[in-house]
């Protein structure tokens, strides 16, 4: 089974430094980039080989790159940001990638960069990953030193800057016009699209944000080829993917295996099973931001096509599992917990709706719900859904809360008619 | 008033960005580093730097969870209280904080050693529950370990 992105990861170890990621290949992809492709033909190569943003969204990364006006009339500076703000709840894959190799990260940065004609990069960091900070300002630098970044590339004409941003704490930023804001220094609330930031992004000039781990997929790419990338994936989604299991499990974890492995071999090879004397009852796929799915769809295969079909979204694929002594009234609480805390307050249906919600929650939680809770959580899902909010913040938080409310209906109302958790 | 070491970090940042408003971030991390947090004279004459009114640096850092607008104490504890880590427990290690620390979240204890602060996922939901001190990163947290994990940080 082939690992490009995690092959030269190992957790214990120290990330390879600029000499022991060239030895084994690095920087390859950006000499063959920078003296053999045109951009045009990096763009092409990546969409040919269905790249889809890794971030959560699914979006084919070439055509994303492909909106970006180029020629050399376009407004300047243009930007690439990678997006490191890792702040989905239950998500902790792009931090593996980020400690273990930031020389991929770079490289593929750099790939972004040429392919957009992009002036000015930035490593958007949440300030909780302190070690791969440290990781990212030495590899930066190295590259710096060894001309993979700053003016005339390998003498090619080509000039790349490299900066890091750490932020100091929000999930908005994970929003990718609500990051530019952040990265000019304003409260991270989210942009009104269009104009989108491929052609009016940071500071209004052309720009675009990739997640980490798709940025990491480029070297490999553009080494290997469209065709490769496509044969690693099981399914019709290529490539591979950072999987990640949490909650009561064996061995919970993140590993990188072929796009499309269904849920049960996650939980049940990789992630070892439930911890015993505990049953597996649902799982958040990808993030908090997600809906449930349930025993009846552990062999369906963690792609953004299957997943979708099976009535939830990939998202940033590491699944949260809920077990069988474990209260979901609670675990949704907990959830919208988390959105009513980071909604930026923007707009009324998310800054009102979601302390609601969560309310609400609490009270059935606490065993002092009413019959009638049930029809204010039922149209709080529909009210603070797609196209009734500013942003995907509120929709996203309406998942996990749509899908508890249709799979374990009956653990609600139990709540409600018994007066306490049953699980209490 | 802001110190020389102060000032001359801060206009470094702004240097590196386009418009002086831009380094506000940056602005405010200077100050609670040398600070801890950012009091309103910190903020008033930061402002100044930066070209804006106290009021619209003030609407930055306070949407920010990390930039502190209260003193603290000497080691900030952030205890992750998202999803994974509650449903591995992390409720048991906040009780056992807040009664051996005896404050409740946002507080501080009386020697001026800890503050108590709820955080969002930590990003290493495998390793639940997890909390930082600090820089400082505990995974797998148990009861158990706390005692010693606290008396790392005097």
């Amino acid at each position: 089974m082939e690992r490009p992105l995690t092959k030269h990861i190992h957790p214990d170890r120290e990330p390879l430094s600029l000499q022991e990621y060239e030895r084994v290949g690095g920087y390859q992809a950006v000499r063959k980039a920078l003296l053999e492709l045109s951009p045009e033909v990096v763009v092409t190569l990546v969409k040919d080989s269905n790249l889809r943003g890794r971030g959560g969204a699914g979006f084919n990364t070439g055509l994303k790159w492909s909106f970006v006006p180029m020629g050399p009339d376009v407004p300047r500076p243009k930007y690439l940001v990678a997006n490191a703000d890792e702040m989905e709840p239950g998500t902790f894959k792009d931090r593996l990638l980020l400690e273990g190799n930031p020389h991929q990260l770079i490289e593929g940065m750099i790939l972004a960069s040429y392919a957009i004609g992009a002036d000015i990069s930035y490593v958007f960091l949440r300030w909780a990953y302190k070690k791969a900070a440290q990781g990212i300002v030495k590899a930066i630098q190295e590259a710096y030193n060894a001309g993979y970044l700053g003016q005339n590339i390998l003498g090619t004409g080509f000039s790349l800057e490299m900066h890091l941003h750490t932020g100091v704490g929000r999930y908005m930023c994970g929003e990718e016009t609500a990051l530019l804001n952040a990265l000019e220094g304003k409260r991270a609330m989210p942009r009104a699209k269009p104009p989108f930031p491929q052609v009016s992004g940071l500071y209004g000039k052309p720009t675009i944000v990739n997640n980490v781990e798709t940025l990491c997929c480029l070297p490999h790419i553009v080494n290997h080829g469209a065709e490769w990338f496509k044969g690693l994936s099981r399914t019709q989604d290529a490539g591979t993917k950072i999987y990640g299991v949490s909650g009561k499990v064996k061995r919970p974890g993140a590993w990188e295996l072929p796009m499309g492995v269904t849920i049960r071999e996650l939980v049940e090879e990789y992630a070892g099973g439930m911890l015993d004397g505990y049953k597996f009852k649902g799982a958040l796929p990808g993030g908090a931001s997600t809906d449930f799915l349930v025993e009846q769809h552990l062999d369906t295969p963690m792609d953004y096509t299957s997943i979708a079909a099976a009535g939830s979204r990939m998202g940033t694929g590491t699944m949260i599992i809920l077990d069988d002594q474990t209260c979901p009234v609670g675990f949704v609480h907990n959830l919208q917990h988390f959105f009513a805390q980071e909604s930026c307050g923007f707009c009324t249906p998310c800054r009102e709706g979601l302390p609601w919600v969560e309310k609400v929650l609490l009270s059935i939680d606490r065993g002092e719900g009413r019959p009638e809770d049930m029809n204010i959580l039922d149209f709080h899902t529909k009210y603070l859904g797609p196209g009734n909010t500013f942003c995907a913040l509120a929709p996203g938080a309406m998942e996990p809360l749509q899908s508890a409310l249709k799979y374990f209906r009956e653990d609600f109302e139990r709540h409600i008619h018994d007066h306490q958790c049953p699980w209490k | 008033m802001l110190t020389t070491e102060e000032i001359a970090q801060i206009e470094h940042e702004i240097s590196l960005v386009p418009q002086r408003k831009a380094a506000c971030i940056e602005a405010l991390k200077v100050v609670q580093q040398h600070r801890g947090w950012v009091s309103d004279e910190s903020l008033k004459d930061t402002a100044t730097m930066l070209g804006m009114s106290a009021e619209e640096l003030d609407s930055v850092a306070t949407f920010y969870n990390l930039i502190f607008r209260q003193p603290v104490g000497r080691h900030v504890i952030l205890l992750c209280d998202s999803i994974s880590c509650w449903v591995m427990g992390y409720e048991q290690i906040r009780d056992h904080l807040i009664q051996k620390l005896q404050i409740k979240y946002g507080e501080t204890t009386p020697d001026g050693r800890f503050t108590l602060l709820p955080n969002v996922c930590l990003g290493t939901c495998d390793r639940a529950p997890a909390l930082m001190i600090d820089d400082h990163l505990y995974q797998n947290v148990t009861i158990e370990e706390l005692d010693d994990i606290l008396h790392h940080h005097r």
